[in-house]
């Protein structure tokens, strides 16, 4: 965002004022590599502490970095994926004393990103453009140890440099998202990108995807930036939405109670649901950029951007329209929450084999949530048809699913092993017939016209027959009883 | 823009700014010293500034060279206890160091 963004005058904003949020994304991606950045320690979440060391990842004296071309593909990966212009690149040193880089500096981009000028574009249809995507180290991760007492002079800290020189790449988006749900789905869509083309395993929780949100309001109709605040600290989507919501209705609160928003860094805090002040503009820091001479410029050559390009594989959008081709009536959502997924590629596989559409979405978005184990889709398909020709019944297609992937097979396997052989419609009718006998007082109820005892007779039946009857069969029964 | 040769390129406390950053105490005397020794260095940008270059590329680096790579292959790690054996303080596995409070730049 720019700096020379106007602060809203407060006091000028009429009571009905409506204000606009103003959203802009910078995302943190670790990048799948074997290695780290510039060594070959391993590049892997958790283990021992100081496990995965080197003398490049601690900064040792005379050690030198050398760029990881692993790492170079996927970045290139991540700015094809994202439509970026890739460009000769170089790196620099962005100074700071913090013990989570023991060099006291940490290797990044500048001003000549590997990445820019691209765009994402959301489920919606809109496009979010994407300033640069740069290459970068992890830091060091650190843990105050309290001591006690005063906090602020008693205790230590402990620092494990695992995470140290891991390879990241920082997507910087323009400030084009204009609500907590864009933002939510701008990551969401941005983290399904990234799990498509491998460049990273998109974990929130394990920290490998980390989200800055700079935030602004202006009211409705302004063309001018507000002054923003970045929140750090965001860890789910859930809590990027939250933090938004609260730090919007913060900003708003401020202007519209007469005062300005200073420029900030806030701290989000998940318990109280709110953000708090780290520090202002004034006290932020002077990294002093410069060239490392450590590193030679990065000059990808045409061709192996090309040949990165031509094996790239398809992204979130193009499977979403695929799939919806194939499950043209089925809702959107579902499309989208099977390609998050990645399921796309199981439901269109069981289609193709024959699978009735929207019986094969309703278990890959309902059943289908831990993931398909050892389902194929051919047993997908067939199990789709039983159903169809009513030799199951939906809840008695749930169990033998899960057996299906949980060990695999066919589904007349399956629903043999698990006692689900269709009724046979005498055998239900002779059932049904005897019900009404036992319950004459309930039947003449439902003669009446008592909707309510539909559900009684359906639940005997299910009772006798242990739940293999079709509950839909049942009521059509019951209702040509009735006459 | 451009200054004339002799005029003052840095102030003192620009020099004090610098200092801080790169965590330096420096008496008044070496304040004075320093703000004038980066003044000279200054003048000498001055005069390369002052070149035409318009022909020339830019150089990025000393080597005519780009995209050293190394393959993603693991190599060796160092051993940890011998790493923490040279560190001022361990504890658990880990370098301690003062207290580290609120977030890193």
């Amino acid at each position: 965002m720019s700096d020379e963004a106007q602060t809203i005058p407060g006091l000028g904003a009429p009571a009905d004022t409506e204000w606009e949020t103003v959203v802009g994304l910078e995302v943190h991606a670790e990048l799948a590599t074997a290695t780290k950045l510039f060594s070959a320690s391993p590049n892997r979440f958790g283990g021992e502490p100081n496990t995965h060391i080197d003398p490049v990842s601690l900064g040792l004296p005379g050690s030198l970095p050398v760029l990881n071309e692993k790492a170079v593909e996927l970045a290139i990966r991540v700015g094809l994926a994202l439509n970026c212009r890739i460009q000769p690149s170089v790196f620099a040193r962005k100074n700071y004393f913090y013990p989570d880089m023991p060099k006291d500096f940490q290797i990044s981009q500048y001003d000549q990103p590997i990445n820019v000028d691209g765009w994402l574009e959301l489920p919606s249809g809109k496009r979010v453009g994407i300033e640069r995507a740069h290459l970068e180290e992890d830091t060091g991760k650190t843990v105050h140890i309290g001591g006690g007492g005063r906090i602020h002079e008693a205790g230590y800290s402990l620092v494990d440099y695992n995470r140290a020189g891991v390879p990241l790449i920082e997507i910087v988006g323009h400030p084009e998202l204009r609500s907590a749900e864009e933002a939510r789905q701008y990551v969401s869509e941005l983290r399904s990108i990234l799990v498509a083309v491998g460049a990273s395993d998109g974990k929130m929780e394990e920290g490998s995807l980390r989200v800055d949100c700079n935030v602004s309001v202006r009211p409705v109709g302004s063309d001018r930036l507000g002054t923003r605040c970045e929140i750090k600290n965001v860890n789910s989507l859930r809590s990027l939405g939250r933090a938004i919501e609260y730090e919007a209705r913060r900003q708003i609160d401020q202007l519209t109670s007469g005062q300005t928003i200073e420029q900030q860094t806030r701290h989000w805090n998940e318990d109280d649901g709110r953000t708090h002040a780290l520090r202002s503009k004034e006290e932020d820091y002077d990294y002093r950029y410069f060239p490392e001479p450590d590193l030679l410029p990065l000059d990808p050559s045409t061709e192996w951007v090309e040949q990165i390009c031509h094996a790239l594989p398809s992204l979130p959008r193009d499977r979403r329209l695929g799939l919806a081709e194939a499950a043209s009536s089925v809702d959107i959502d579902h499309i989208a929450l099977a390609v998050e997924r990645s399921m796309d590629e199981l439901a269109l596989a069981a289609i193709s084999e024959g699978g009735a559409a929207e019986r094969v979405m309703t278990h890959i978005v309902q059943n289908l949530a831990d993931g398909a184990g050892e389902l194929t889709a051919e047993s997908l398909a067939g199990l789709v048809g039983m159903e169809e020709a009513g030799d199951l019944t939906a809840t008695q297609a749930k169990k033998v699913l899960a057996v299906l992937v949980e060990g695999g097979g066919s589904p007349q396997d399956a629903a043999q092993t698990l006692g689900f052989e269709a009724m046979d419609t005498g055998e239900l009718e002779s059932l049904v017939d005897s019900l009404i006998a036992q319950h004459a007082e309930e039947w003449s109820r439902f003669c009446e016209g008592d909707a309510k005892l539909t559900g009684f007779f359906v639940g005997q039946v299910m009772k006798a027959t242990q739940g293999r009857a079709d509950g839909k069969a049942v009521t059509q029964l019951l209702n040509s009883r009735r006459g | 823009m451009r200054f004339g040769m002799g005029q003052q390129r840095i102030t003192r406390a620009e020099c004090a700014h610098v200092a801080a950053l790169a965590r330096l105490e420096l008496t008044d005397e070496e304040l004075d010293r320093f703000t004038s020794q980066l003044d000279e260095l200054l003048d000498h940008v001055a005069e390369v500034e002052a070149l035409d270059l318009e022909a020339l590329p830019p150089t990025m680096h000393a080597l005519p060279i780009a995209n050293l790579l190394r393959p993603d292959t693991p190599g060796e790690v160092l051993d940890r206890d011998e790493v923490l054996a040279q560190a001022p303080f361990a504890e658990d596995g880990q370098f301690r160091v003062p207290p580290v409070l609120g977030e890193a730049p």
